[in-house]
């Protein structure tokens, strides 16, 4: 998994690039979490899912976990450029109601 | 004629990616689109991950995969000797997890039952588990009509 950053107008843009599942859903979780330590005074979270070539459940619980950490600094999070199979377990995830698709 | 194979490995994560694409490499000959190939690999990471973390609970153990190739359907079998599942109508309600704490988001058998056309789970406790799936590929039919019909 490769994961880049980067932040404009208080905006920081996460992109992820890779397989998001159970084998790499820890070290992504721990990477991106120094990103957004390193980052609090941002006030939006984009995570760039245009890279994933794969994901499972894991992918949402690692979403879900950046989520309620978010909420706790008011940081608002968003998800952008799912490829079609991402998109699908996202939107039977149901995980748009709390990181909406921009 | 039916086509058959059985893969064993060890119930470590590291082995998930090779698991759901030997699955996906094994449908090719029956003709998937990208989509069901995609729901294929999705579902089988699912139950190798429920192995790995819930059945053996990461100290591994191990897996197997049994697919059979018939026309255009797929059955896939995924089995485990771990713990087992107590009470599996508990187990495959969405969002239900054992392991809040550890981000899962308890929508692994969803998933599977969501993408696939059939869905099976036997488990006894301490014995383990058998996760029973279908799949029917037919996407590409009608593009092959149409090309034929060109």
């Amino acid at each position: 998994m490769k994961i880049t950053a980067k932040t404009s107008d208080a905006v920081l843009y996460l992109y992820l690039e890779g397989e998001l599942d159970e084998y790499n859903a820890a070290k992504v979780r721990e990477h991106v979490d120094k990103i957004i330590e390193q980052n609090l005074a941002c006030e939006r979270v984009v995570f760039d899912l245009s890279g994933i070539k794969f994901m499972d459940s894991s992918g949402i619980g690692f979403l879900i976990g950046r989520y309620k950490k978010l909420r706790r600094s008011s940081t608002a999070a968003y998800i952008q450029s799912p490829n079609a199979a991402a998109d699908k377990i996202l939107s039977v995830s149901g995980i748009y109601t709390l990181i909406p698709r921009i | 004629m039916k086509n058959y194979m059985k893969l064993e490995f060890s119930a470590i994560s590291e082995n998930e990616p090779f698991a759901r694409s030997t699955v996906a490499a094994f449908c090719v000959r029956l003709n998937p689109t990208l989509d069901e190939l995609s729901d294929v690999k999705t579902a089988v990471s699912e139950a190798v991950t429920n192995c790995i973390v819930h059945a053996y609970e990461g100290k591994g153990g191990k897996i197997t995969i049994e697919c059979e190739a018939e026309e255009d359907v797929l059955h896939i079998r995924i089995s485990d000797e771990g713990k087992g599942i107590e009470d599996i109508a508990q187990a495959i309600e969405p969002f239900f997890t054992t392991a809040e704490e550890e981000e899962r988001s308890g929508m692994g058998f969803t998933i599977m039952q969501t993408f696939m056309n059939g869905f099976k789970v036997e488990s006894q406790k301490g014995v383990g588990t058998t996760v029973a799936m279908t799949k029917k590929f037919g996407g590409n039919k009608e593009t092959e009509v149409k090309a034929h019909a060109q």
